[in-house]
């Protein structure tokens, strides 16, 4: 769409000077030129000339930018323990990409950051003591597999980050669900270093937790689903300058806190309370950067409510009813894979649409 | 809803709002451009059937006659805009790119002998059909940009009902000023068009519809319909572009969603342009036919930016000359505003009835730019002020499938640009739309032609 005016090679042609004029090739004579020679080279384009200045870079770094507070809480909380994940799911991530992208033959994609959220994410979903090399073999599978078996950048049905997770969970499940005390946590009265999760301890257990535990983030779980705080302040971010669609965090938040408040308003003894349930696990995580992950959300405004909605009701099933405590990551991967049907049927009417 | 002005700045859903950059000319007053040696001027500058020339080479013509002409009713005439020698009736370069039949008239001696048409001595008590024919031998199309016949469009089919008029003074493309300047500059002059226009249509409400950063307009329209006691409403819009297109101007203004596929007489308006306005006042006036109108020569490769009242057909250079020249470094040239501009390569092209500006840019905004596979980030569904699906569109036209393109609206397109606007992929957006929209149609015909 952009092409040079085939008469600029002229005037660069008279710069060069002697020997160098020998031996430089004589471009071919573009039948064009006959037309018009004009004096300044112009570039010519299909309209429009003017562009915003919002780049696929620039988003990828404004989200690691608002999932910083997140990881500095996750390196506060669980210090060396989450700089190693951390570092290797990052690091393993790009080193995947960058392989990918010479096989591939194609030009280097590391500086659009999305391979480091990719990294990033994945490291903030996993629990404090997971193997390292367990690490790198997740991040691998979901660069490689999660995105690039798909087509790359922009053609994959399912979130790598959680495609990656999911891969781990099936594989290591033990360590996958082998949770700990937050550092910090050590040094109030707190036997031993293992421990479950709130949402673990109320469905096994019938153990509730302090809901300001779940706001600040001292409470066991994954390097990121601790502190709502720190992922509500980055997802807010997000969603002020447009790069996350606010119905989606909106509708999954909102749905879960239905659904729940419907079950424990019939039974409040069996049933978590609504509030509870926004706050616990990797709702908040999931919501505010996993599920408005662009490329496998829906692309229309309806399309979204539908997809938080039925994230929100299936998150709810699975923690009410399945076999695990937490299903976050399998209500996303689910309705990932209705986006693009859920794209192909909310087309919105046209401006003036008379209806069939 | 009250006949006096409204003070509550209307808008219409979705859009963009690229930066303005009008104040390198909105605040200093337009000056004429001086006679030209040459002028070349197509045959076809507006919808609808080409003009055959009514001149040879050789031929004297004097300013102001009829050069050209089409018996078709969807159809324009063409005039001379300088007294001169008819040089050749040949092919020369369009701005819209190629070469098409042109009359090129070279100025012999410094005269500008007019030949002027005859007019009623009081417009109104002319009758409807006397001022229509005027319009027509005035060879006025609607000088917004797109160049619809005009007396056609103020001629609806008896089964539409026109009940309003919408004069269009938005003006939402940046850099352009050309209708700001003629509104500060030719207030009376308009209305008083607008009123013509509107006994022509037999309409009694008017409303003319100005983006709030002209303010100045605002106010000065304001005061001269209260003093030219006409009760049209001067209605403020919110800056913001595409308000300046017909359909969302209306529903910005009147809340009527003109139907997809239809004109605005559907709804029962009839929308003009203010230098429109303005053409069809100094044919019916003062007898003038359309042969110059105000350009604005603007971008940062322009050494002094300014309004111009130029002749039909002056070429580009002399424009852009009069304005002090082009700085080095320059990269792009276009005609139109920067959102639906056409870039050109030579600036021998000639001005248009069309023409509203030539903007020259020095730094493009194009150059350098990495482009991206698609991210389904749906910005551009959230601009689209058609409510279309543009990354799905492109992505159709883009591997062929023409049938899904209709069902998906791409005729709805009017290819504002504002989804490649923000398209963070720097998808060419509305060029593959473009590809859709013409493939689609061949296929349609093709269809057609077999059945």
């Amino acid at each position: 769409m952009t092409e040079k005016n085939p008469a600029q090679s002229q005037p660069e042609q008279t710069e060069t000077t002697g020997k160098s004029e020998k031996k430089a090739l004589k471009p071919k004579k573009d039948p064009r030129a006959k037309l018009y020679t004009p004096e300044i080279p112009l570039i010519l384009a299909s309209s429009p000339h003017f562009h915003t200045r919002d780049t696929v870079p620039r988003i990828m770094w404004n989200v690691i930018a608002a999932l910083v507070p997140t990881t500095v809480l996750a390196l506060v909380y669980f210090q060396w323990a989450a700089v190693g994940i951390i570092l290797t799911s990052v690091s393993s991530a790009l080193i995947a990409e960058m392989l990918v992208n010479k096989i591939k033959g194609e030009a280097l994609t590391l500086l659009d950051g999305s391979a480091l959220i990719t990294g990033l994410l994945l490291a903030l979903t996993l629990p404090p003591s997971f193997s390292l090399g367990g690490t790198a073999l997740g991040s691998v599978f979901a660069i490689v597999v999660g995105k690039h078996f798909f087509g790359g950048l922009g053609y994959n049905v399912f979130n790598p980050a959680l495609l990656g997770r999911a891969f781990l969970q099936a594989s290591f499940p033990v360590p996958m669900t082998t949770w700990s005390w937050p550092l910090t946590a050590r040094y109030a009265d707190v036997d031993g270093i293992t421990a479950a999760t709130p949402l673990g301890l109320f469905k096994f257990e019938h153990v509730t937790s302090e809901l300001s535990g779940l706001l600040t983030g001292n409470i066991s779980g994954s390097l990121g689903e601790t502190s709502a705080i720190a992922i509500l302040a980055g997802g807010l971010y997000l969603l002020v300058r447009k790069y996350a669609d606010w119905r989606i965090p909106s509708s999954f938040l909102l749905s879960v806190f239905i659904v729940s408040g419907i079950f424990w308003f019939i039974s409040p003894e069996t049933y978590p309370t609504p509030v509870f349930q926004v706050l616990s696990g990797g709702l908040m995580l999931g919501a505010f950067f996993m599920a408005t992950d662009m490329v496998t959300s829906p692309v229309t405004a309806r399309g979204a409510w539908i997809f938080g909605t039925g994230a929100g009701f299936i998150l709810v099933m699975i923690r009410l009813f399945g076999g695990l405590p937490e299903g976050v990551m399998y209500s996303i991967l689910l309705m990932n894979a209705f986006t693009p049907l859920i794209n192909r049927y909310t087309r919105p009417a046209f401006f003036g649409e008379i209806p069939a | 809803m009250s006949e006096s002005a409204s003070f509550q700045i209307s808008t219409f859903r979705r859009g963009v709002h690229p930066d303005e950059y009008k104040n390198l000319t909105c605040q200093h007053p337009s000056r004429p451009l001086q006679l030209p040696d040459e002028v070349f001027i197509p045959l076809q500058q507006h919808i609808g059937a080409p003009c055959e020339a009514l001149v040879q080479k050789g031929d004297q013509v004097k300013t102001g006659q009829k050069i050209g002409d089409s018996p078709a009713h969807v159809s324009s005439p063409i005039h001379a805009s300088i007294t001169g020698t008819v040089a050749a009736v040949a092919d020369f370069p369009h701005p819209l790119g190629g070469k098409v039949p042109m009359i090129h008239i070279k100025q012999d001696g410094e005269q500008d002998v007019w030949e002027i048409l005859s007019i009623p001595d009081n417009w109104e008590t002319s009758s409807k059909e006397e001022l229509a024919k005027l319009v027509r031998e005035a060879g006025i199309v609607g000088l917004g940009g797109a160049a619809f016949p005009t007396h056609v469009k103020l001629a609806p089919p008896v089964h539409k009902p026109i009940d309003h008029f919408i004069l269009n003074g938005c003006e939402c493309e940046p850099f352009l000023t050309c209708d700001h300047r003629n509104m500060l500059e030719q207030t009376d002059r308009i209305l008083t068009g607008m009123a013509i226009k509107m006994k022509i249509l037999g309409v009694e409400k008017g409303i003319v519809g100005i983006e709030v950063n002209k303010a100045d307009a605002i106010a000065a329209m304001e005061a001269r319909v209260k003093v030219l006691h006409l009760n049209f409403k001067i209605q403020p819009l919110k800056v913001k572009y595409p308000q300046g297109a017909e359909k969302m101007l209306i529903d910005a203004a009147l809340g009527r969603k003109v139907p997809a596929g239809g004109l605005p007489m559907d709804v029962g308006v009839v929308v003009n342009n203010v230098a429109t306005a303005l053409a069809v006042y100094e044919a019916v006036v003062e007898g003038k036919p359309l042969i110059q109108r105000m350009l604005t020569v603007t971008g940062d490769a322009i050494q002094s930016p300014t309004n111009l009242i130029a002749r039909m057909g002056t070429p580009f250079q002399v424009c852009v000359d009069a304005c002090g020249g082009l700085k080095d470094e320059t990269s792009q040239v276009f005609m139109g505003g920067p959102m639906m501009g056409l870039v050109q390569y030579d600036l021998q092209v000639p001005i248009l009835k069309a023409t509203s500006g030539i903007v020259c840019l020095q730094s493009s905004q194009l150059k350098n730019t990495r482009h991206y596979p698609c991210i389904q980030c749906g910005t551009c569904v959230s601009v689209c002020p058609m409510n279309l699906v543009p990354t799905r569109l492109s992505r159709l036209a883009e591997t062929g499938k023409y049938e899904d393109c209709q069902n998906w609206g791409i005729f709805n397109c009017i290819e504002c640009g504002s989804c490649a606007f923000v398209c963070p992929s720097s998808i060419p957006l509305v060029q593959w739309i473009r590809v859709g929209k013409v493939k689609s149609a061949e296929q349609q015909q093709k269809l057609k032609t077999r059945a």
